[in-house]
């Protein structure tokens, strides 16, 4: 079972192509207040998190997600 | 402060102002004909108006309008569950639910009540609806209402659908899938025969919008599914009545006789009035037309494919294939203002699609091609669409 760490793990590795202004990664980080991702690269984001762990990430959760370890916690459910 | 929210727009339509150019809610002044208008003072051909068919200015539509309308009055001033249900709305019902071969049919004010309101209702809480990511803006609504959980799949992507549908196990066969026919923006046939193959795989029910492509695609005109030969594996159409057939509202219909209970949960269809009976009339004399006059889609595939070749020769960036939905990608908000408001003043009226109502990040000019449009008339949009390339302000592929 992987833990919530490994989860952070792959979620900063995945950020790292689209974290345009190297911003520091940690798991208070929001996704669009700090990295700056736009509403298309959220979702490209997710398609690959969706991809490592052969999950599907319903949109419902999006709104109450903002920072990579509340989507590390999400994301750790559901590949339950 | 609550208008806050609003600035980004605000400041938009103030650029706009002062471009003094109104690409959103231009005012037509006058029609002409089903292809001819004066739009903000100019005259234009209209090449955005999704009347596929031509069929808005029909005479024999207009005549059963007035007609109706001085039999039954302007208006029903009711919900179909009141007071709203005339014969003309329950004969339209007949008629469409035969047109598509079915036993169940629902008229809606609207199209965008059809979807949105059988998209929040069919699924609820503890479902799971399945939706094609550029999905219009009233399926997003309606799933968003519904309450279900909801998984996007890659546009018109089958091997993703197929990924998802596998994902759920045991929950597929109760899975709503949606995807479109002809896509509006950029005017794609969905790949309806491999969607089709992943829902006979894993099950699930499919809801299939139509409204762009009932009237363009098909043998009698039934849309997409029809061209792909699987209407039997979609279990609801939607469509609307103001594209191919010229007035306004929608539909739904389907095999499952469930319908007529669906039917009474649809907030969308029971708290709100009912069409105007010279709405319905004029529908069910265009819906009799397309049945009758199938020469119509080849006029219109001839023109869409005059204009597709006519554009692709100049370079500009166009899909794949021919559509009657034929977009042209531009670069950047500016440039595609500029040709826009250029295109109006040289006498073609198309439509200006910006994020986030076009998919992705595109910047498009939208041009529909109708029936009506004659071979001249096609000819002078892309005489437009030349002069925009010869001032310099049309992005070009690299081939050409």
């Amino acid at each position: 079972m992987t833990d919530y760490q490994e989860y952070l793990e792959f979620l900063y590795s995945a950020l790292k192509e689209q974290n345009k202004k190297n911003v520091p990664l940690n798991e208070h980080t929001a996704l669009v207040a700090d990295i700056g991702l736009s509403s298309l690269e959220v979702m490209e984001f997710i398609e690959k998190i969706e991809d490592h762990f052969d999950i599907s990430i319903p949109l419902n959760i999006l709104p109450d997600v903002n920072t990579i370890g509340e989507l590390a916690k999400k994301v750790k459910e559901l590949n339950l | 402060m609550l208008f806050d929210k609003f600035q980004t727009m605000a400041d938009f339509q103030a650029e706009l102002a002062e471009r003094q150019v109104t690409p959103f809610g231009a005012v037509t002044e006058e029609i002409l004909s089903a292809t001819e208008g004066i739009v903000e003072g100019h005259r234009v051909i209209l090449a955005g108006t999704n009347n596929y068919l031509g069929l808005s200015y029909d005479p024999r539509c207009i005549k059963a309008a007035q007609e109706a309308a001085a039999r039954w009055g302007t208006g029903t001033t009711g919900s179909r569950l009141a007071n709203g249900s005339f014969a003309e709305h329950q004969a339209l019902e007949t008629e469409i639910a035969g047109f598509y071969g079915v036993d169940n049919a629902i008229v809606f004010s609207t199209g965008y009540a059809a979807t949105m309101g059988m998209c929040s209702t069919l699924a609820g809480p503890g479902d799971v609806i399945l939706l094609d990511a550029d999905s219009h803006a009233s399926i997003y609504a309606g799933v968003r209402l519904s309450g279900a959980e909801i998984i996007r799949f890659k546009h018109s992507d089958p091997d993703d659908l197929a990924k998802r549908m596998r994902r759920l196990g045991d929950r597929a066969g109760q899975a709503l899938i949606i995807a479109e026919g002809i896509y509006s923006m950029l005017g794609d046939v969905a790949p309806l025969k491999e969607i089709a193959a992943v829902k006979r795989e894993y099950g699930g029910y499919l809801l299939l919008d139509e409204a762009h492509s009932m009237g363009a695609l098909g043998s009698s005109g039934r849309g997409a599914a029809q061209d792909a030969g699987i209407e039997a594996d979609v279990d609801f159409t939607v469509g609307t009545f103001s594209k191919s057939l010229g007035s306004i509202g929608g539909f739904c219909i389907s095999p499952h006789a469930e319908l007529e209970a669906i039917r009474f949960c649809i907030t969308a269809y029971i708290f709100t009035a009912s069409s105007s009976p010279s709405i319905i009339a004029s529908t069910r004399e265009a819906l009799r037309i397309i049945g009758e006059e199938p020469e119509r889609r080849t006029r219109l595939w001839d023109n869409a494919d005059r204009l597709y070749q006519g554009l692709k020769a100049l370079g500009a960036k166009v899909g794949p294939t021919a559509s009657p939905v034929v977009a042209v990608e531009m670069e950047d908000r500016s440039q595609t203002i500029d040709c826009w408001k250029a295109l109006l003043e040289s006498g073609v009226y198309v439509n200006l699609v910006i994020p986030p109502a076009s998919p992705s990040t595109n910047f498009l000019l939208r041009n529909s091609v109708s029936a009506a449009h004659s071979t001249e008339q096609i000819d002078r949009i892309v005489a437009a669409y030349a002069s925009l390339k010869d001032a310099g302000l049309l992005p070009t592929s690299r081939e050409s």
